[in-house]
């Protein structure tokens, strides 16, 4: 059963050389295989996966290798992959293969790492179904009729599935943690420069950051020590050493201080979240922690903020899809504005050109005072709520969703529902600060129920931390669905 | 009632980096298309802009050069608009908080000098190229200029005719090459110019101005500003109104023609581009630049009156550009028995005709400042008349020999033994009686014609002042 191990022990059969990465790798494409309902993927390349392993058993047989070395991983299909499609969910990159990989993919790629393909998201990671992308819906391997969550949805599927050990994926408002919460994953957002952004096709640039999608604290602590760390190519990167989660997971939490923010816990929670979380929370405090109520009084403001900011920066980050040098150009164009027009509404989806209008909006002279300026000014009074909260805590506690997985549909017809699925996640993005969402149970339709963990800036190894406490003496995480198990 | 004319400048000074303002691609002109333009400046998915801080440098140096308050902490923003030579769909530049605030410059037109206030300079990237020729019914797209730093200084609207735009734009020219931020080449774009030009009655608040467009020549701004002058006065004479637009100016028709009006601007959308953090110049980095700046054409200028005892227009004329003043006192240097008048008058007279017909530049001189000094040193010492000289100068251009070699190969040297001297106007007087009779009846202007006659005689090399003397004396004996 190689899908149910850690990475740490697929390393050490890796690295005695009793199981080879070109043998692991095929299981996992196997699994792909069989799954491919889940639509987890959009693209998977079997010769180039086992070109890679190949070189990784080559490398494993020098014995000089980072840990990482032969492990699959798959990657959202943000990131720019050299020599593969990378599509970002959507049409208007369909044909567009990279000449180049992101900073994160060629970190992962240098450690040995294996990548089995590119993994479905939103359209331009808008979305928080996976609903919105131009090769179909994903489904939640807990429950087909329900969605994985979005906007990568289709790494948490996988992962989930256990199509692949860990993947990557991207977080803007809760990409990565909310569909972490909806298939009973451990997903991490690192704080904000953490991660190089070079490569990965921006949405919304001051938001944006890259991290792991993975079966545990331990896992997900591996693969951000491999991706973190300064790249000069991302001016937005800290100046800092790449992360050393892994070797703290083994801290004591007691005297860990809990910050539990009432508005985190008002009405609107689906009372089974509820009661999971506060489940958790008494395990903590059973491991030494201990809880302090904080305030976060701007949080309510925390989507419209998010609402302006993103879809801003968005429709600038977007213009470059203009049918000029790559992607999709509409047939037989007239004019030059006749190209941009239809390249644009024939290339891009609904979603995106809401969002594209509305950051346009944002941004028009005569406006700008009234929406962006004032989105920026709420997000440093967010912020400051963040500061100020965290003098009396050392972590933030919460649940990741204000419900588990939705049903497939039950909310593309109304994006401010969608939108408000986001409501614990997004004002972690504004603040820049790391989030970590991890499993604690499931709600009577047997959907798994996610909790958050916020941090101060650059202190995911503390959140990591407490997570793998908490995971040493709790199960949730181990939980596979009935149908992928064997 | 007479009309007056208010004129502000935009010029656009692309700077010497060696590579583009946020990408390492290189910045040098006339490479084949797009070889020059990385995945950042092809605006690839994914890719992001890192600045090159040497653009920030050279934007400094400018802001100390013409006074102006530095912002140590500027802002990048994004002005969006979509064309196919913009592949990001914005362009990235400074809006709010540019690099260089307020400053100003003195200019000179006739006698008059007048203080030109400088409103701001901001550092932004520059576009790719539209190729609408090699491509039948299609365009083409070169990148590689795309992300070449420009610096973009904006006057304020202190100019009241051609004259002062002409005497602005050449002032910020000299400055721009003595600072070595810009090579200065306006035929390749390296500096160019938009001009805003209204019109208004003495006294009265400002016109609506009209926008002209990319002016790549000292002589087409001050020809495109007459233009646009004469066509708003006649609008405005006819009753009607100057509308607020952008107008090209057409080099070859020698007009400004409609390019877009208010209601076709665009709205850029300006915001802080989240990619790049605030550009922090620290008080260290600004010490070091201030501490690094050349001498400027007006100190030199100063200099060169005081030091030299030139007069105010000789070294203007030797501190246009840098590398001439250079020449100058390498010149000097050499020897330093030449006076700074001669060697000032051949460079503005022999050197520059010669540069100026070959289309050269004066460090690109077939003569250098040493070969110069040696030459106006036999000059100096009599050993040639200042006419043998240039005849010297042109062999030394020609054939790369030194001036010593000519005079002693062609026997140029200068006959200044009275001896030799008087027996050739000996012979001159002997065979123009007539003449000679002429100027002892009182007509002395047949001297001029004698004198030439005695150096054609002695091929140019007679010493003129020996000759004179020694003519005069025999003449009046």
């Amino acid at each position: 059963m190689l899908h149910t191990l850690s990475l740490v022990d697929l390393a050490s059969r890796l690295r005695d050389r009793s199981l080879s990465a070109v043998e692991l790798s095929q299981h996992f494409l196997d699994r792909i295989d069989n799954a491919s309902k889940l639509n987890a993927f959009i693209t998977v390349d079997p010769e180039q996966v086992r070109t890679q392993a190949e070189s990784a058993d080559q490398i494993l047989s020098t014995g000089d290798s980072h840990v990482l070395c032969g492990i699959p991983l798959a990657h959202k299909d943000i990131f720019c992959t050299e020599g593969m499609k990378t599509s970002c969910g959507s049409k208007m990159l369909d044909n567009f293969i990279s000449p180049y990989d992101a900073t994160v993919v060629k970190r992962l790629a240098n450690a040995g790492m294996v990548t089995l393909g590119k993994t479905n998201m939103d359209e331009f990671a808008m979305g928080s179904s996976n609903e919105t992308s131009w090769y179909g819906p994903v489904l939640n391997p807990w429950s087909e009729q329900r969605v994985p969550g979005g906007s990568s949805g289709g790494s948490a599927a996988a992962v989930g599935a256990r199509l692949a050990p860990i993947a990557t994926g991207t977080d803007t408002g809760g990409s990565i943690r909310q569909p972490a919460a909806f298939c009973g994953l451990t997903g991490l957002k690192p704080s904000y420069g953490r991660v190089s952004r070079y490569g990965m096709i921006a949405f919304a640039s001051s938001l944006d950051q890259a991290g792991p999608i993975a079966r545990s604290c331990e896992d997900a602590a591996l693969l951000l020590d491999a991706m973190s760390g300064h790249d000069p190519l991302d001016s937005t990167s800290v100046n800092n050493d790449p992360s050393t989660a892994s070797a703290q997971l083994a801290n004591t939490i007691s005297g860990l201080r809990i910050g539990l923010p009432k508005q985190f816990f008002e009405d609107g929670i689906d009372p089974e979240i509820s009661r999971a979380v506060d489940v958790a929370i008494e395990t903590l405090k059973s491991l030494g922690a201990t809880t302090v109520e904080v305030d976060l009084p701007n949080s309510a403001a925390g989507i419209p903020c998010y609402y302006v900011i993103a879809p801003a920066e968005a429709s600038s980050n977007l213009s470059r899809f203009d049918g000029v040098r790559y992607g999709y150009r509409c047939e037989d164009p007239v004019d030059l504005a006749d190209l941009y027009e239809r390249s644009r509404s024939e290339g891009f989806g609904a979603e995106v050109k809401r969002r594209i209008m509305i950051g346009a909006y944002a941004l028009s002279s005569g406006y700008y005072d009234a929406y962006y300026l004032k989105a920026q000014r709420i997000r440093r009074l967010i912020s400051n709520d963040f500061d100020t909260a965290f003098e009396a805590c050392d972590v933030i506690l919460g649940p990741t969703t204000p419900t588990t997985a939705f049903g497939l549909g039950a909310k593309t017809d109304d994006p401010i529902s969608m939108y408000l699925n986001d409501i614990f996640t997004n004002t972690v993005n504004l603040a820049g600060l790391p989030g970590l969402s991890l499993p604690v149970g499931f709600d009577n339709a047997g959907l798994p129920i996610g909790m958050q963990l916020i941090g101060k800036f650059m202190q995911e190894s503390i959140l990591l931390n407490v997570g793998h406490q908490y995971q040493n003496v709790t199960d949730w995480h181990k939980a596979i669905p009935q149908e992928y198990q064997a | 009632m007479r009309w007056e004319c208010v004129i502000g400048l935009e010029i656009h000074v692309q700077l010497k980096t060696k590579s583009k303002i946020f990408s390492g691609s290189s910045t040098a002109y006339g490479a084949m298309p797009n070889t020059q333009a990385s995945y950042v400046d092809a605006a690839l998915p994914g890719v992001l802009p890192v600045m090159n801080r040497e653009a920030a440098i050279m934007a400094v140096k400018f802001g100390l050069a013409v006074g102006a308050e530095i912002n140590q902490t500027s802002i990048f923003a994004r002005k969006n608009y979509f064309y196919p030579d913009l592949p990001k769909g914005y362009q990235i530049s400074q809006f709010e908080v540019p690099i260089v605030g307020a400053g100003s410059i003195d200019i000179s037109v006739g006698e008059k000098t007048k203080t030109i206030g400088i409103t701001r300079a901001h550092l932004e990237e520059d576009a790719g190229k539209s190729l609408h020729e090699d491509f039948q019914g299609q365009t083409g797209i070169d990148l590689n200029r795309a992300g070449t730093p420009l610096l973009e200084i904006v006057s304020d609207p202190d100019m009241r005719s051609p004259a002062e735009a002409v005497a602005y734009l050449r002032k910020i020219h000299t400055l721009v090459r003595y600072l070595e931020i810009c090579d200065g080449n306006m035929q390749e774009g390296s500096f160019r110019c938009d001009a805003n030009i209204s019109m208004r009655r003495p006294g009265d608040e400002l016109g609506t101005r009209a926008e002209l467009k990319n002016i790549n020549s000292f002589r087409f701004v001050e020809k495109a500003i007459e233009f646009e002058i004469e066509r708003q006065i006649e609008v405005l004479e006819d009753g009607g109104k100057v509308v607020q637009e952008t107008r090209l100016y057409d080099s070859d028709k020698h007009e400004t023609r409609s390019m877009r009006g208010k209601e076709q601007a665009h709205d850029y959308r300006y915001f802080p581009d989240p990619d790049l953090p605030p550009l922090v110049i620290d008080s260290d980095t600004l010490a070091d630049i201030k501490k690094s700046l050349p001498e400027l054409p007006e100190e030199k200028t100063a200099r060169f009156i005081c030091d030299y005892q030139l007069s105010h227009q000789e070294a203007s004329l030797l501190t246009v550009d840098k590398t001439t003043a250079e020449f100058f006192e390498a010149v000097l240097e050499k020897d330093s028995s030449l006076t700074a008048k001669l060697v000032a008058n051949w460079i503005g007279g022999e050197l520059t005709a010669r540069l100026n017909k070959e289309s050269l530049t004066i460090t690109e001189s077939a003569v250098s400042a040493e070969s110069l000094a040696l030459l106006l040193s036999r000059v100096n010492d009599n050993t040639i008349s200042g006419k043998i000289a240039k005849d010297v100068f042109n062999s030394m251009w020609e054939t790369g020999d030194a001036p010593d070699n000519i005079i002693e190969a062609k026997g140029l040297k200068q006959i200044s033994d009275s001896g030799a001297i008087e027996s050739i106007v000996d012979e001159v007087l002997a065979r123009s009686v007539t003449q000679v009779d002429q100027y002892k009846a009182g007509q002395h202007k047949v001297l001029g014609f004698l004198v030439g006659q005695i150096m054609k005689e002695s091929r140019g090399k007679a010493n003129p002042a020996q000759v004179n003397q020694i003519l005069k004396q025999k003449l009046e004996s």
